[in-house]
């Protein structure tokens, strides 16, 4: 069990060292989002920017127009903050900017939920050109943080504060843009991103002592969406449910509701935050509470599909 | 060089673009222009209209990027593009957007949403720190605009990360979109406030070359960060333009660009 963010905190530090022009701004939040990893190893490529996110961003984008690879990392939430500047100083321009959204979801727990961002793949999904990202652990966090370094343009990551399993090993090869079938099966898809990909994995072998045969896809790049690899699972199952950590409207089940729309054929199931703001609580008990446990997913696969 | 004579004719070109265009902003381009004059035909920046990309080329950023029309004219004079992509300013499948756009050459930064001017100027200064260039970023922003939050925090990191190879121009005209500054919201004590964030203050008459050029020089010759405030008036040079509201976001028609352009022969 590790935290995504951990494995951000590795990749970041792994791109600092391959490429000089790799730099990180933190807006007083980088014990949390682990860019200090930068701080301790590149100090002057470890840009404080103190509680600035609007400066933040905007000074990103001018780092990048100078040809460094701006990393800006805070919670989620904040990030949301500078929306505004993002659209028009980085995206507008493609500026080569990473913006890292960590304590995304439910999951941030305790702090309640002004600091849940459930709204956040949503939002940044509807800008020109950004890549939108949600790994599924802390092994994929750390090697889609090494893609994006190498990706040229902007692009918006979200991380987990707490703890999940770990479902990848060092041989995995994570691609932008490439969903990863976890798990195959024949009745019905889940299509998950992030936290929840583990918690598919556990309904589909729970209901497959039921021979109910899931399939499971780790949906790790929100945007471009993989629509290949859903359309041909969802030809194969005809049920698809979508299963984030993130409002129903507009991130993974968004996206895959745009595309089922356009491509009929599979009944559709969105699984996630129901259009309701969080509270404070542990990640399980609000997971329970919001219907985003292993239980609840088991349940709605029953009743819906 | 005969900064009056240039920017007289830089001035005709902004009404010219602005009536062809049926929209833009002369009064803020009209209040900047004699400064940018000097910034780009008075040996202030080092740029090549040849080489827009140079890594070493000193950076000018409009902040206030509705003042396009201005920025457009010296830029075409300078050599940036055609003369005649002036026509075509707010016009689809053209070069010249409403707002200051990277599309340009020789434009820094996509602008039009004010305060965002000098943490993008900071991000470049900053860059030039950790690649040991020796390049200046001027960013000119609005009296106006000073009452963006955002600025502050970008005046504050510019101090904190002793950037002190940037110049802020503020080009104090005393107008905004709605109204005069002073009966929209407060931005004064103004010089004391960019002071009080730790920058080093000048403050010049933005219309008088005899106290633009000295103080252009000493901030590229010296260290800053510098803050040059410099009190302006909006629509200067047409009689009917200066110091109105009305026209900080409205073009001559017609008559009012035949009225204007006598005014400046």
């Amino acid at each position: 069990m590790e935290a995504s963010r951990e494995g951000y905190g590795r990749g970041l530090l792994k791109a600092a060292e391959k490429d000089p022009n790799v730099v990180a701004l933190e807006a007083d939040l980088g014990k949390s989002t682990k860019s200090r990893t930068v701080k301790e190893a590149f100090p002057e490529r470890w840009v404080s920017c103190g509680i600035t996110e609007q400066n933040m961003m905007v000074m990103a984008a001018g780092l990048a127009s100078s040809g460094k690879v701006a990393f800006a990392s805070t919670f989620a939430i904040f990030t949301e903050r500078a929306f505004e500047q993002i659209r028009n100083c980085v995206c507008r321009m493609k500026m080569n900017v990473k913006i890292i959204g960590s304590h995304a979801g439910l999951m941030t727990g305790t702090d309640g939920s002004s600091a849940q961002a459930i709204e956040d793949m949503a939002i940044y999904r509807t800008l020109p050109g950004m890549v939108v990202l949600c790994p599924a652990d802390s092994v994929e966090a750390e090697k889609a943080t090494l893609a994006l370094a190498k990706h040229k343009g902007p692009a918006y990551m979200r991380l987990t504060r707490d703890k999940t399993p770990i479902l990848f090993d060092d041989k995995y090869i994570f691609e932008i843009g490439k969903g990863k079938i976890m798990r195959e099966g024949k009745d019905a898809t889940i299509v998950a991103c992030g936290p929840l990909v583990s918690i598919a994995l556990e309904a589909a072998g729970f209901l497959a002592k039921e021979n109910i045969s899931l399939e499971v896809i780790n949906m790790s790049t929100i945007k471009p969406l993989d629509s290949a690899l859903i359309l041909k699972s969802a030809k194969k199952t005809k049920r698809v449910i979508t299963a984030e950590d993130h409002s129903i409207i507009g991130g993974l089940g968004g996206a895959v509701a745009e595309l089922l729309a356009e491509n009929p054929g599979a009944k559709l199931v969105r699984h996630g935050v129901q259009d309701t703001f969080g509270e404070s609580g542990q990640p399980e008990e609000l997971y329970d509470k919001y219907g985003l446990s292993v239980k609840h997913l088991i349940q709605r696969i029953k009743k819906d599909l | 060089m005969d900064f009056a004579s240039l920017a007289k004719e830089l001035r005709k070109d902004i009404l010219v673009m602005l009536n062809k265009a049926g929209a833009g902003h002369p009064g803020g381009s009209l209040s900047e222009i004699d400064m940018l004059s000097v910034l780009y035909f008075g040996g202030i920046l080092n740029v090549n209209p040849k080489k827009p990309s140079d890594p070493d080329r000193d950076r000018f950023i409009l902040s206030k990027g509705h003042a396009s029309p201005g920025m457009y004219a010296v830029l075409a004079r300078k050599g940036y593009f055609p003369s005649k992509e002036l026509d075509g300013f707010r016009k689809i499948n053209r070069l010249l957007q409403g707002h200051t756009d990277t599309k340009v050459p020789g434009v820094e930064m996509s602008a039009g949403s004010l305060g965002m001017g000098l943490s993008f100027g900071n991000g470049v200064a900053y860059a030039g720190k950790l690649d040991k260039k020796s390049y200046k970023v001027w960013v000119m922003v609005g009296d106006g605009e000073c009452q963006e939050g955002m600025v502050w925090e970008a005046a504050e990191n510019t101090t904190f990360h002793k950037l002190d190879n940037i110049v802020v121009i503020v080009d104090k005209n005393g107008i905004q979109n709605d109204d005069y500054v002073a009966v929209t919201s407060n931005i004064e004590p103004l010089t004391e406030r960019w002071r009080s964030f730790g920058f080093k203050i000048m403050e010049i008459d933005g219309h008088d070359f005899n106290e633009i050029v000295p103080a252009f020089e000493k901030a590229k010759k010296e260290k800053g960060p510098w803050c040059i405030i410099a009190k302006t008036v909006k629509g200067k040079g047409v009689s009917f333009m200066e110091n109105n509201p009305k026209w900080h976001g409205a073009a001559p028609n017609d008559e009012e660009l035949k009225k204007a352009l006598e005014e400046l022969r």
